[in-house]
């Protein structure tokens, strides 16, 4: 197994504050707007941007949730795994709202299917938006691209990109694995 | 461990502690499910489930199927009374029948013990017992302890004991397994004539006492009195049974602690428990309604699984 180091703590902190102030341009001031990390791993990028905008940009009030989409997969019972599911915290409503959707890593799409469904168990969103901080290119099943993102990559299939944060792994870094 | 030990939910005596854990785990995320504006997710559309009951059932019969709906399954339904098992089918042909337009799983009730384990050794689908007998009724255990988990915070250490009639009672059989499963302490409590003679064996105490068994516990699981399964008289009579077995508000009253009160329904109202019990704080009768909807969910989904395409 090899790694290559696509984005350092440094670049990642730079893209976070773009991505952040591009979301302020398009909302404001948020009154309107929920944010919602996709579980599991969109949750520490979402976690991140809503502390961004509160702390640096001083924006109040930013309703921020996690959507589990493991019910909602189109890959159940095809894995060798099963598949595990994680935590749903939503404490608001999403009737019409606009909804960013915020994930670590946009690869197949499939992700975005199941959660522009899962979304919908909580009302009828006035629009969707999607945030990630990184794209990869190429590789999409289905018809759907990032409103916001952070870096666009071009991996092929045998190679995976893995996001790191400090309040999980240790570090803030993005790598681009081959040969696992 | 993410994965179900076994591939059909027979009994709880063939689960072990990771597998309870598991099902609670799933069983908490479908709680939140169920209280979503919408109540359902799609994860089983391409899985269809047949509910056989060979006896007759309310609540369960209700609860799996809103479970299984809530997953997003087909279901069919199937009632002895109205079948071909009349006509002297047998249980395997009727299953297999059913089995050949293309079921995936069999939830079934059926009234001779063991009838799951002998499904599940000739039919190829997964089998969920809905309850056999007087042998187990492994759901209704699940969401019992589940239920105790809820109102608690754990199982493991606490005082349950189990109050009725314990011979005829499957209900008492698979929380006697759960419980035992999860580090509880069971007690058993009713008429010397309604406690089977070496049910210790289990790893249970006999209490004859109501109120010393409800002293010692933290919570008190009261069993209907199953006069459709008594070929004999048990106890004198029913206001006999009452009188030294039955929990009212006074008998509560009298101890110095609040203890948790569940009962697997249907009540007979006045005869386990009198009405002021049932409806008070104490008892968490429709709280174990509600969570025998997310745990059947769970354990579905987690049998579903393991069906592979």
């Amino acid at each position: 197994m090899s790694q290559k180091l696509l984005l350092s703590a440094k670049e990642i902190d730079i893209i976070l504050h773009r991505l952040a102030c591009q979301l302020i341009e398009n909302h404001t001031h948020f009154r309107d707007t929920v944010l919602i990390g996709v579980q599991p791993r969109g949750k520490f990028l979402a976690d991140r941007i809503r502390q961004i905008l509160v702390n640096e940009y001083e924006v109040t009030d930013i309703k921020l949730g996690y959507l589990d989409i493991t019910f909602y997969r189109d890959d159940f019972r095809r894995g060798e795994k099963p598949l595990e599911a994680n935590k749903t915290h939503i404490d608001f409503v999403v009737e019409d709202k606009r909804v960013v959707f915020i994930d670590d890593v946009l690869y197949t799409g499939r992700s975005i299917r199941s959660a522009l469904t899962a979304v919908q168990s909580f009302g009828r969103p006035q629009e969707i938006e999607l945030l990630t901080l990184i794209d990869r290119r190429f590789s999409r099943h289905l018809p759907i691209q990032p409103n916001y993102r952070g870096r666009q990559v071009d991996a092929i299939n045998k190679e995976k990109v893995k996001v790191h944060w400090v309040e999980n792994e240790g570090e803030d870094a993005v790598y681009l694995v081959s040969g696992f | 461990m993410s994965e179900l030990s076994v591939d059909h939910l027979l009994g709880i005596k063939y689960l072990n502690k990771d597998d309870i854990n598991l099902i609670f785990e799933t069983a908490d995320h479908f709680k939140e499910v169920i209280n979503r504006p919408i109540k359902k997710v799609p994860s089983l559309r391409d899985i269809t489930i047949a509910n056989l009951f060979f006896e007759n059932s309310t609540r369960t019969r209700l609860s799996f199927e809103l479970a299984e709906k809530r997953l997003s399954a087909d279901v069919i339904n199937f009632s002895a009374a109205a079948s071909s098992v009349k006509k002297g089918e047998t249980l395997i042909d009727t299953v297999n029948n059913i089995l050949s337009m293309k079921v995936d799983m069999v939830v079934m009730r059926h009234p001779n013990p063991g009838a799951g384990v002998f499904l599940s050794k000739h039919v190829n689908a997964s089998i969920l017992n809905a309850g056999d007998g007087a042998h187990e009724h492994p759901t209704q255990a699940l969401l019992d302890s589940y239920s105790i988990r809820e109102r608690l915070g754990e199982v493991a250490g606490k005082k349950i004991v189990i109050v009725g009639d314990i011979l005829h009672s499957r209900v008492a059989l698979s929380n006697i397994f759960a419980l035992k499963l999860q580090g509880a302490e069971v007690k058993v409590c009713g008429p010397k004539t309604l406690i089977p003679r070496y049910i210790e064996k289990l790893g249970v105490t006999v209490e004859t006492d109501l109120k010393k068994a409800l002293a010692w516990c933290d919570v008190a699981n009261m069993l209907r009195v199953q006069n459709e399964r008594m070929e004999i008289s048990y106890f004198p009579s029913t206001r006999e049974y009452t009188q030294q077995f039955g929990v009212n508000k006074k008998v509560l009253e009298s101890l110095n602690k609040e203890i948790v009160i569940m009962h697997p329904g249907p009540i007979n109202r006045g005869v386990e428990i009198t009405s002021d019990v049932a409806d008070s704080n104490q008892a968490i009768i429709l709280d174990q309604v509600q969570n025998g909807v997310a745990v059947r969910m769970a354990v579905i989904y987690l049998l579903a699984s393991k069906i592979k395409r």
